[in-house]
């Protein structure tokens, strides 16, 4: 304990030093950092501060400092988080790579891979994007038909991908191929390449938040070296499902805290006195107020199950299969939370364009509760995750 | 604080585990019910859980008990939740007893909570006065007389009132009915001059009493805490009964649900087990996520009291309204999918159904603590 208080003392002087003052006030949605060969900086403390991250390792705190992360305990890793929190410092990186492929490639790639793409994931040199859902392949995702030929030295993939995220501001991607068309589960491979290489295209999809998160990607005989190719060839849907893991647990964090996006930091109860009124200290409609009361019992009994599965975690107690049950329930909460704010705000939250009459905080709500909708169906939808705990937790037979 | 459990704590779970499985299934509730048993509990059954330190799990050593901590009496609440063991557990070691560690005198203290500890005292809290739980709306009145008081009116739902020993009567000194202040509470002898006591077995088999106190003449030693404060005692000792109560019932749905997804893979209907149907499988799913929610917050609530942290009246209402609502959806959803069989009466799945709406309605439904949780939110 006494070391760990010697380590808190060296992050809080450290974070004195590096994290530069802007870097502790609420980030604007324009200044979030996503790192990359392209990426540019509205604030250039924004860079500093990833640079500093990255070079300490503490953009990835936990991984092992032999690829670049910040090879922390857990224990560690909570005094870092804490000190973090208590200056507000924005994230240094948001990343594909810290958050869903790092993980896997830790666990499945050769000791080669592992030297040559994980600490570019840690300092944000290199933005990837995921290759997963095809216009065929949605909740179905083994039925993916992109295939990759080896030929010689090199894999020749061709086909297309659809809901890929940024995939136009992407410099790699990671992408399940065929490898086998004989069979389902055990055909397909985890393939990495560059975006830049010949044969690939994006094409950005509007959606009906008016953002264009995702694309269309396609593969024209584009030549990817074997080298590239992680783990086993058809092993590839093991860690495909192990991503997916990680990306849910990404995604099931949404549904938290009683703080929106759109708007300054207030929660739905503040919300819903601003715009229904304050009776004596109360919400006034009695309605609305009852259906917030119910959310953020939800929210805080879900934040309490968080904490409990981590630290039942870290004691080694089985918690298989629980992405899913914080995936389903993370979502659902989330598009629960807006579905509320619209009730509270009225007509107040259905503009479209910033103007004299909408601020740009209720129109940042009007779109994110339209981006919500996704929550509960990218990374498998809510329908697969009561399948995924029906049959492997509660053991339910197909 | 921590979700995980120090090997204590593990060690204590799973002998309550055995013992109640082994003593008091839920054939045991059944037979008492049948035979109209006097007590509504197994008298015998009861000593050997105070043997077993389970009466007195939260009382200090100094005063007879094991100190075992709110974490530890929700884990053995938790397992005499899951075969419905009728016991008087809520009423005397947790309700009461609290009650006692919060705003009981040394000497009151030394008296009784030993013989709580040997399980040769029962005790009952006689405090709402309708059909709801509404600890504030107190119409018994407790008139200044000499040295003493003269108490007046009639108590219902009393948990374990016919059998217990001694009462904890709140009644009011002061202010009208809805008032928080003017509420005192008072220890009196169950068979004092003036007070009678009818039985009523309700639909879980368990019993409650209406008292009526008429000219009840009682000493001002007989006062718990201070005259016009008992509310606060009042409500701070419900906070750990509903906690407490919260662990019985978390019990109580976990088993009707495991009897549930057992049967799911059991039944054949068309030929196929009736658990690969989807439209049972997302339910039974969904009532999974939902008990998982449970679990957490009734062990947070639980180290809330230990710790003696200041959100144990938030935590004491969320994790009621949230355990409440899940027993009461997992116990109709058992009937529901054990079919034509889950609406007998031979048939156990319907005990927890009856068991769910009674201990739902005990200190204060699942409408009763989302309206407090919103008031003490500020919202």
């Amino acid at each position: 304990m006494a070391d760990l208080e010697a380590f808190r003392k060296d992050v809080q002087a450290w974070l004195e030093e590096n994290c530069p003052p802007s870097m502790r006030t609420p980030m604007p949605e324009e200044e979030v950092v996503w790192g990359g060969r392209n990426a540019t900086y509205r604030n250039p403390d924004s860079k500093k501060w990833l640079d500093a991250m990255g070079a300490k390792g503490w953009t990835a705190p936990t991984w092992p400092a032999a690829y670049g992360g910040g090879g922390l305990s857990k224990d560690e890793n909570m005094v870092l988080q804490q000190e973090l929190r208590r200056i507000k410092a924005r994230p240094a990186l948001n990343s594909f790579g810290l958050w869903m492929l790092g993980p896997a490639l830790l666990e499945f790639a050769s000791e080669e891979q592992k030297q040559r793409f994980i600490p570019e994931i840690v300092r944000g040199e290199i933005r990837w994007c995921q290759g997963y859902s095809e216009p065929g392949a949605g909740s179905d995702l083994a039925g993916l038909q992109t295939s990759a030929e080896l030929t010689g030295d090199h894999y020749v993939v061709n086909g297309q991908k659809v809901w890929t995220s940024y995939a136009d501001k992407a410099d790699w991607i990671f992408c399940l191929v065929r490898t086998d068309k004989t069979v389902k589960h055990d055909g397909i491979s985890f393939l990495l390449f560059d975006m830049a290489s010949e044969g690939v295209s994006t094409k950005p999809i509007r959606l009906i938040s008016g953002y264009s998160p995702f694309c269309e990607t396609f593969f024209d005989d584009v030549k990817v070296p074997a080298e590239q190719l992680i783990g086993e060839v058809n092993k590839g849907w093991t860690i495909a499902k192990r991503l997916l893991q990680h990306e849910r647990a990404m995604i099931s964090g949404m549904g938290l805290g009683g703080a929106l996006s759109g708007a300054t930091g207030q929660t739905l109860a503040g919300a819903a006195k601003e715009y229904l009124g304050d009776d004596g200290g109360k919400v006034a409609d009695p309605i609305v107020r009852e259906h917030i009361t119910k959310h953020n019992m939800d929210s805080k009994a879900f934040a309490l199950t968080m904490r409990r599965v981590q630290e039942e975690a870290k004691a080694a107690n089985d918690v298989s299969a629980t992405s899913s049950v914080f995936k389903y329930f993370g979502t659902e909460l989330n598009k629960r939370k807006y579905e509320l704010l619209i009730e509270t705000m009225g007509t107040k939250m259905l503009g479209w364009e910033p103007d004299d009459t909408y601020d740009a905080a209720e129109i940042g709500n009007t779109r994110a509760w339209l981006r919500s909708k996704a929550n509960s169906i990218e990374g498998g939808t809510s329908e697969v995750q009561l399948n995924i705990i029906a049959k492997r937790v509660l053991g339910l037979p197909d | 604080m921590s979700f995980v459990l120090s090997e204590e704590q593990q060690i204590l779970r799973d002998s309550a585990k055995g013992f109640i499985a082994e003593k008091s299934p839920v054939t045991e509730l059944r037979r008492l019910r049948d035979s109209k048993d006097a007590n509504g509990f197994d008298s015998a059954l009861w000593s050997q859980m105070a043997e077993m330190g389970f009466a007195g799990i939260v009382i200090p050593e100094e005063y007879g008990g094991v100190g075992f901590g709110y974490r530890g009496l929700g884990l053995v609440l938790e397992e005499a939740g899951r075969s419905l063991a009728a016991s008087p557990l809520v009423s005397t070691s947790l309700l009461c007893t609290s009650a006692l560690l919060i705003g009981g005198s040394e000497e009151q203290k030394k008296t009784l909570l030993p013989e709580v500890a040997t399980g040769s005292l029962v005790m009952a809290m006689a405090m709402d006065e309708g059909a709801h739980h509404a600890p504030a709306k107190i119409a018994t009145t407790a008139d200044k007389d000499g040295d003493g008081f003269t108490i007046n009116g009639t108590k219902s739902f009393v948990l374990d009132g016919h059998v217990a020993g001694k009462l904890i009567v709140a009644a009011r000194t002061h202010s009208e009915p809805g008032d928080k202040t003017g509420i005192t509470l008072f220890v009196v002898d169950a068979d004092a001059d003036g007070i009678s006591r009818d039985r009523h077995i309700m639909v879980d088999s368990r019993n409650t009493a209406e008292i009526t106190f008429k000219d009840v003449k009682v000493g001002h030693d007989h006062v718990l805490g201070n005259v016009d404060g008992g509310f606060a005692i009042l409500d701070e000792a419900l906070d750990r009964a509903r906690i407490g109560l919260s662990a019985e019932m978390l019990g109580s749905a976990q088993e009707a649900y495991e009897r549930t997804m057992d049967y799911l893979k059991e039944r054949k209907q068309f030929g196929v087990v009736i658990g690969s149907f989807q439209g049972l499988k997302h339910r039974a799913a969904k009532m999974f996520c939902e008990l998982e929610l449970c679990k957490s917050v009734v062990a947070d609530a639980l180290d809330a009291i230990d710790e003696r942290r200041n959100d144990v009246p938030q935590s004491a209402s969320l994790t009621k309204a949230r355990v409440g609502a899940t027993f009461n959806e997992v116990s109709s959803e058992a009937v529901q999918m054990h079919g034509g069989i889950g609406v007998t009466d031979e048939y156990e799945i319907g005990f927890f159904l009856k068991r769910a709406r009674v201990a739902d309605a005990t200190f204060g439904n699942v409408a009763f603590h989302s309206q407090r949780y919103a008031e003490l939110e500020g919202y």
